[in-house]
């Protein structure tokens, strides 16, 4: 956990972040697009865990969490697949999904599992700021996790500065009220991420959602330290079979020189 | 008794508001002006006009002479089937859609399951002037086509869903995600007292003019204010809500949800939440679900596209929870079986939804003096289909 606070802490910025979801296109891709995200030089990965009835995310997206359902993944056999790491992944992981799985596989029991796997931290879009407290914050002080919490155009500036006061690595800045992989105008995100620079937060921030061409990537180092993209890599996973080629294909597209990675 | 959930949205450990960022601005728009808008004078009168005039109300509360007979008690019906666009739901559309009118929003988008809550909405929003967005699983579009055509043909933009299970919580699903997309000037117009505080509050305080008027009714015809039993359908407990509101632990009146058993709460083919479930979070509300061990949501079963849904209002999970009301599951065979009892006694197709309420009686005793109202929350025409390919194999 202590390299994710490195990376988000980097004073060049510049970070790149890259959500995927485990067990998509195959189970065990888990693994083998975790490996070569730390072989390309991904700062971290955020690691998607499928949910039937994800609410926040767009066709895609969704699209990807019904194949990797369908191919039997599940919390239990992703904390399973992630033990062959030893407690050290190759890079630092948020895992990224929905309360309910959570919420079944106990709070408690889950964080525990997730600490001995090395995990970093967790995004639960759906545990709203106003029940984290109770629910969770606890818990996470104990295990060693980071919380990060999403903020948007329409959150006011008093939440903002309330999590960036309990936010123990980054904050996660949505550009515009969308789900995942939904196009934003260009401007209207600016406006926001220059808003929210200007801010001073003590937390860094990380732009997500809608982040797929050199437009949108620049636009998210200009003002924040970094980028994740998601639905662009998973569309690019849909067309390779080789993880590696779509993190490639994924460079191009974002405009990133091949220089940056390793 | 106060049957409204705390400021947290919670009825006991049921409820609250388990939404992304994305939408907090969205609910807390609604429920910063909900309360104040609905009690003010200009709402009201405007609500009570339409109520009566446009929706019909009240609805009669029919003494139901043949059907008392033959259980050997004295059964009353609520006949919410004789609404304006046949069914309870329009009672909620009509407060939500003047809400979002006094809110300034100009587009309404909903999800619609049997299609009933769909219709009335986009009949409501012909009669306001206001676009409207209805999603609908394509499996309920098949087995719902006349519901369809009419949502169609009242202006609104019918979008057929095509993920997960295809019936009502996928397009609750995609509503919502409508909803995050274009959140400044549209309307989520919920069918039912699900979703996110203050969805289940708003749905089922529009609702309670059903108990309103029943105890009115039973005032003049039996010369008592609360009925020995309400019985009604619940889906996501809408109806239910309405029917029990004013009768909730008042310490008489015994109330039962009839839930949808499907082929049998073993079956695997259900969707009988209450005595199923386990507790979880769905569609923004901390409630009872049907899930497996991986806490994925499972998908429902049943003949009525109504009732078909992995989840109940957390007001129900309360009830259940606390005892304050019972909650038992119907087959799709009892359903039917109800149906064309209803239809031949007393002269009233019903829909597949209420006649799932009008199986309890098989289910219960009650004494000879005893009065029962059940919610007769739709009219069967939609379900002409089922019902007939169900007569053609007795
Ligand atoms: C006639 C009728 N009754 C009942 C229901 C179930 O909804 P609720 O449980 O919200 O009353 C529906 C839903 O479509 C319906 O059409």
């Amino acid at each position: 956990m202590n390299s994710l606070l490195k990376t988000v802490q980097r004073t060049s910025g510049k970070i790149l972040s890259v959500y995927y979801t485990a067990g998509f296109p195959k189970l065990e891709d888990t693994i083998s697009d975790m490996q070569a995200m730390a072989d390309k030089g991904v700062d971290f990965v955020e690691l998607g865990m499928p949910f039937s009835d994800p609410l926040a995310d767009g066709p895609v997206i969704q699209q990807a969490s019904t194949q990797a359902l369908a191919n039997g993944m599940g919390l239990k056999r992703l904390f399973e697949q992630l033990k062959q790491f030893n407690g050290t992944l190759p890079l630092p992981v948020l895992l990224m999904g929905y309360l309910n799985p959570v919420l079944q596989y106990g709070p408690e029991q889950f964080c525990r599992d997730a600490r001995q796997a090395g995990v970093a931290g967790l995004i639960l879009p759906d545990v709203p700021f106003s029940e984290y407290n109770s629910l969770l914050k606890e818990l996470m002080q104990r295990y060693g996790l980071h919380f990060v919490f999403l903020v948007t155009p329409t959150t006011p500036e008093s939440r903002i500065r309330e999590i960036d006061a309990v936010s123990t690595a980054f904050i996660y800045a949505v550009g515009a009220s969308s789900t995942t992989g939904t196009r934003t105008a260009i401007e209207e995100r600016a406006v926001f991420l220059r808003r929210l620079y200007q801010m001073k937060l003590k937390t860094p921030l990380i732009t997500g959602f809608g982040i797929n061409d050199q437009s949108s990537l620049g636009q998210a180092w200009k003002y924040t330290s970094g980028a994740i993209t998601g639905t662009a890599y998973i569309r690019l996973r849909m067309m390779h079979d080789d993880p590696h080629k779509a993190l490639d294909k994924l460079f191009q597209q974002l405009g990133i020189q091949p220089e940056k990675t390793i | 008794m106060n049957i409204h959930p705390d400021d947290r949205g919670y009825y006991g450990a049921f409820g609250g508001a388990w939404i992304p960022e994305l939408l907090q601005a969205n609910v807390s728009e609604l429920e910063g002006s909900y309360r104040s808008i609905i009690a003010s004078k200009g709402f009201q009168e405007e609500f009570r006009h339409l109520l009566k005039d446009y929706v019909g109300r009240p609805t009669p509360l029919f003494f139901a002479g043949n059907l008392s007979e033959h259980y050997g008690t004295r059964i009353y019906l609520k006949r919410e089937d004789l609404c304006h666009t046949g069914a309870h739901k329009l009672n909620n559309v009509v407060g939500q859609a003047l809400l979002a009118r006094r809110m300034g929003k100009e587009h309404i988008v909903a999800e619609t399951g049997a299609g009933q809550h769909g219709v009335a909405t986009a009949t409501v929003c012909a009669l306001l002037r206001l676009p409207c967005t209805v999603f609908m699983g394509k499996k309920d579009m098949e087995r719902q086509q006349l519901n369809v055509l009419r949502m169609r043909m009242l202006g609104a933009e019918v979008q057929e869903v095509t993920s997960g299970s295809q019936t009502l919580k996928d397009a609750t699903n995609e509503a919502i995600r409508y909803w995050i997309n274009h959140p400044l000037n549209t309307y989520y117009l919920i069918g039912s007292t699900i979703g996110p505080h203050p969805y289940p509050d708003l749905v089922a305080s529009l609702q309670s003019v059903i108990s309103r008027e029943i105890t009115t009714q039973l005032q003049e015809k039996e010369n008592k204010e609360v009925p020995d039993y309400v019985v009604a359908c619940v889906g996501g407990g809408s109806n239910a809500a309405g029917a029990f509101f004013h009768f909730i632990g008042n310490g008489v009146t015994r109330l039962i949800g009839a839930e949808a058993a499907g082929k049998g709460v073993q079956s695997g083919e259900t969707a009988a939440t209450i005595t199923l479930g386990s507790e979880g979070v769905l569609h923004g509300t901390r409630t009872l679900i049907m899930q497996d061990d991986d806490g994925q949501i499972s998908e429902a079963h049943s003949v009525s596209a109504g009732l078909d849904y992995p989840g109940i209002g957390p007001l129900h999970a309360w009830l259940s929870q606390s005892g304050k009301a019972d909650y038992m599951a119907v087959t799709d065979k009892e359903a039917l079986q109800a149906a064309l009892r209803l239809t031949r006694l007393e002269g009233i197709i019903p829909a597949l939804e209420s006649a799932h309420a009008l199986a309890i009686l098989e289910k219960i005793r009650p004494d000879k003096q005893q009065v029962l109202v059940i919610c007769l929350s739709g009219r069967g025409d939609k379900d002409m289909d089922t019902y007939q390919k169900y007569a053609d194999r007795l």
